[in-house]
């Protein structure tokens, strides 16, 4: 199993490898390395997948962990986990990826960076898988840096565009300020447990080894990673501008995986949640849920809706760690990834065709604009077929997966609240219900307003044509993958049971902080669990019925205004429209705050630092004036002087040269005479 | 005269006078004889050595081989004082001082 997940995870970096360096000599710029590659992750993943319901049991696990640094105290190990969370996680990101890979031949075409687009797919794939087989979270972490690297290179693919490179580094930025978080509760974890692997920490922290205060800490601090992976409020803001990149990749990364990865982490630390960590979970997720959808209805972008309802549906997802539904939150992140994906290439799909609309008629709008769409059903059968069975699915109606684990989320918001002494927790379900209410309409609107009704323009309308097979199979096969019956196996019920496979493989894991405390961090007893998902079935097939019927009343059949509505709530919608201002806030205060700091330190450095350097040379030149000064003077001045005194001296001694010989004569009598004296002496 | 000592000293007495001459005479020719007082005076020595203590003939041959020499280098000199009247017009030996400094 470990070397089948090895290749599952290396196959797509060996692709990275060769299209980066090779992709543009190969033959069709070698989009095969890539989807090959990741075709090779699928089909593995699946043996694994199958293997893992051949195996049925719910305890499934194996675990190899070797030491990477050993330097002492400080040790970390690596290693790999495989349990059937990671398996079925594993399974849906390759196939996502896979079905993206092939959708993106078709909607990439004739690209000027076609190869480097693959390359990256691949490293996104690899960084991914990486990201869910590691058992340990600085193994993880790594590879949440990857993932969000990768999402930087593909936000900001059209990066001559200015607001692509912009929404590619808000992206990486906003993404850091909660690895801030992550890190710091990296550190605690390490400090006081002295290790990253998560077997080890379920342990320790059952030992109570960490406990109290700085336990809750830790949990809430690495759910700031998760906040800001998965663009929980108030770090949602980068997800909507990431819409700049490429469909594809909106469609890959922030819908089914990368954004997955913050609930994917919150699932793996579940068992170390203290009861106030996870409130604080609840509640940041459920807030996001409401406020992303109340954003989303008055979007006229098709991919920005989208996007805010990709924000919601993750604030469900996390919502439902925080109130212990551990299984229904990831059994959404499952469903979200097929239906959510399938939207986005939905999307593209309808983008496509209004690009080449707009290049046959010379025409320069955003082809994202749903007011310059409409009646497309007619010219996009399949894709307006797939889009709607995704908008059921997302919308929860029954016989649809997202049903299935939308109303789990739901019903265990009630159950949590119903358990709860404090009536105050009523507001999780409150916006979780109210959330599927707006989450229908939103969605219908998109569809009415893209697929049915009379073309907006007519002159487009003209040119819009289905996509291309490579585009329209993926669509399909994600439909497929909606439909109920896969996820209620071996039931057929689609109302779903406990006897599906996934109920009885993805188990929730024991708490350690209630082994530590002795009680259970939370209890749900039996008969609320029940009742809360009995009613909570029936309020939310209410709602989201309501919430299409809605749609229907304001866009389709017209009964109500939308201009009169929407003037009568004039100061909501304009909060709707522009996302409650959050960016402008961001932007006047921390970014502007930034910039201040940045320009008072720049201000240091440039007069103060600068200027104890240039004082430095100032020194440094009259110093060696000085000292050139005293060579010069006093030093030549003793050279000079000793040659002045040989000079001298010469001068008189030559004057013995008087060329007269009577005076040698009498200088040699002299010395003779000297010398006489001197022996007699 | 009996003693030896007297004519030391009178011999030692004309080596002065010549060596006087020699530095003190301007003229080239006043120096030859300067020369002359010197050898002789040498010549002096050696018949009183000879007489008083080698009692023989020595001295004598040996004054006879000074007078000879004397003669000889004499010629000699007067030959070079006639080359150089020949150049310089004098024989003053303070005008020959090219060999200075």
């Amino acid at each position: 199993m470990i070397t089948l997940a090895l290749y599952i995870w290396l196959v797509p970096l060996l692709a990275f490898g060769i299209q980066i360096f090779l992709g543009k000599r190969l033959p069709r710029k070698g989009d095969w390395v890539s989807v090959g590659a990741i075709g090779i992750s699928f089909v593995l993943s699946l043996i694994m997948f199958v293997r893992m319901l051949l195996n049925y049991d719910p305890n499934f696990s194996v675990h190899t962990s070797i030491p990477w640094i050993d330097a002492g105290n400080f040790k970390i190990a690596m290693g790999i986990y495989l349990d059937n969370l990671a398996i079925t996680m594993a399974m849906a990101v390759s196939t996502v990826s896979f079905v993206v890979h092939i959708y993106s031949i078709g909607y990439m075409e004739g690209d000027p960076r076609y190869s480097r687009f693959f390359a990256y797919l691949s490293l996104f794939s690899f960084s991914m898988l990486g990201l869910i087989f590691f058992d340990n979270l600085f193994g993880i972490f790594m590879m949440w840096e990857l993932v969000g690297l990768c999402s930087y290179l593909l936000i900001g693919f059209y990066f001559e565009k200015k607001s692509a490179s912009d929404a590619g580094k808000k992206a990486f930025i906003t993404n850091r300020v909660g690895d801030w978080g992550f890190l710091i509760g990296l550190l605690i974890v390490f400090t006081t447990l002295g290790t990253f692997t998560l077997t080890d920490i379920q342990t320790l922290v059952a030992q109570g080894k960490l406990s109290g205060g700085l336990l809750t800490a830790a949990g809430i601090l690495l759910f700031a990673g998760a906040v800001g992976k998965s663009a929980q409020f108030p770090l949602h803001v980068w997800l909507p501008d990431a819409m700049e990149g490429p469909t594809p990749v909106s469609a890959l990364i922030h819908a089914a995986t990368m954004v997955a990865a913050g609930v994917y982490l919150m699932a793996r630390i579940s068992f170390m949640l203290s009861f106030d960590a996870m409130l604080v979970v609840a509640y940041v997720g459920g807030f996001t849920s409401l406020f992303a959808a109340t954003i989303a209805i008055t979007q006229n972008d098709i991919k920005r809706v989208l996007a805010y309802s990709t924000i919601s549906q993750l604030g469900y997802m996390i919502m439902a760690i925080g109130v212990g539904a551990y299984q229904a939150g990831f059994f959404h992140l499952v469903t979200h990834a097929m239906f959510k994906a399938g939207l986005f290439l939905g999307s593209g799909s309808v983008i496509h065709a209004m690009h080449h609309a707009m290049h046959k008629t010379g025409v320069e709008e955003d082809p994202n604009d749903i007011r310059l769409m409409g009646g497309f059903r007619h010219k996009m059968p399949i894709t307006y077929y797939t889009f709607l069975i995704f908008s059921l699915a997302l919308s929860g109606i029954p016989f649809f997966s997202g049903f299935l684990s939308k109303d789990a989320i739901l019903g265990g918001t009630l159950a949590f609240a119903m358990a709860q002494s404090n009536p105050v927790h009523y507001l999780l379900p409150i916006f979780g219900f109210t959330a599927a209410i707006i989450t229908a309409f939103y969605m219908f609107r998109l569809i009415i307003k893209t697929f049915f009704g009379e073309p907006k323009r007519p002159d487009l309308y003209e040119h819009i044509h289905e996509s291309p097979k490579v585009m329209t199979g993926p669509l399909i096969t994600l439909a497929t993958l909606s439909i109920w019956i896969f996820f209620t196996l071996p039931s057929i019920s689609p109302f779903g049971s406990e006897n599906s496979w996934y109920y009885h493989l993805i188990k929730k894991p024991a708490s350690s902080v209630s082994a530590q405390l002795g009680h259970p961090v939370l209890e749900i007893p039996e008969h609320i669990e029940h009742a809360a998902h009995v009613n909570g079935m029936i309020i939310s097939v209410i709602f989201a019925l309501t919430g299409i019927l809605l749609a229907y009343m304001f866009y389709y059949w017209k009964k109500w205004d939308v201009e009169a509505f929407t003037n009568k709530i004039r100061p909501l919608y304009d909060l709707s429209y522009h996302k409650y201002y959050i960016d402008e806030i961001y932007n006047a205060t921390l970014v502007r705050g930034l910039l201040l700091w940045n320009n008072i330190l720049a201000w240091f450095d440039l007069h103060i630092i600068d200027g104890i350097v240039n004082g430095a040379a100032f020194i440094t030149r009259h110093v060696s004036r000085l000292s050139g000064i005293f060579d010069l003077s006093f030093i030549d001045g003793l050279v000079n002087a000793v040659a002045d005194l040989t000079r001298d001296t010469g001068q008189l001694l030559r004057k013995v040269q008087t060329g007269q010989i009577q005076f040698y004569i009498f200088g040699a009598l002299a010395g003779l005479v000297l010398i006489i004296i001197g022996t007699l002496m | 005269m009996n003693t030896l000592m007297p004519y030391l000293i009178i011999g030692a007495t004309v080596f002065t006078l010549g060596i006087f001459t020699i530095i003190y005479k301007k003229n080239a020719v006043g120096i030859l004889m300067g020369v002359e007082l010197v050898l002789n005076s040498v010549n002096i020595n050696f018949i009183a050595f000879a007489k008083f203590v080698d009692k023989g003939i020595n001295g004598q041959v040996v004054a006879i081989f000074v007078i000879i020499l004397a003669a000889a280098e004499t010629a000699i000199a007067l030959a070079i004082i006639l080359n150089i009247y020949r150049t310089k017009a004098t024989v003053d030996v303070t005008e020959l001082n090219e060999m200075k400094h």
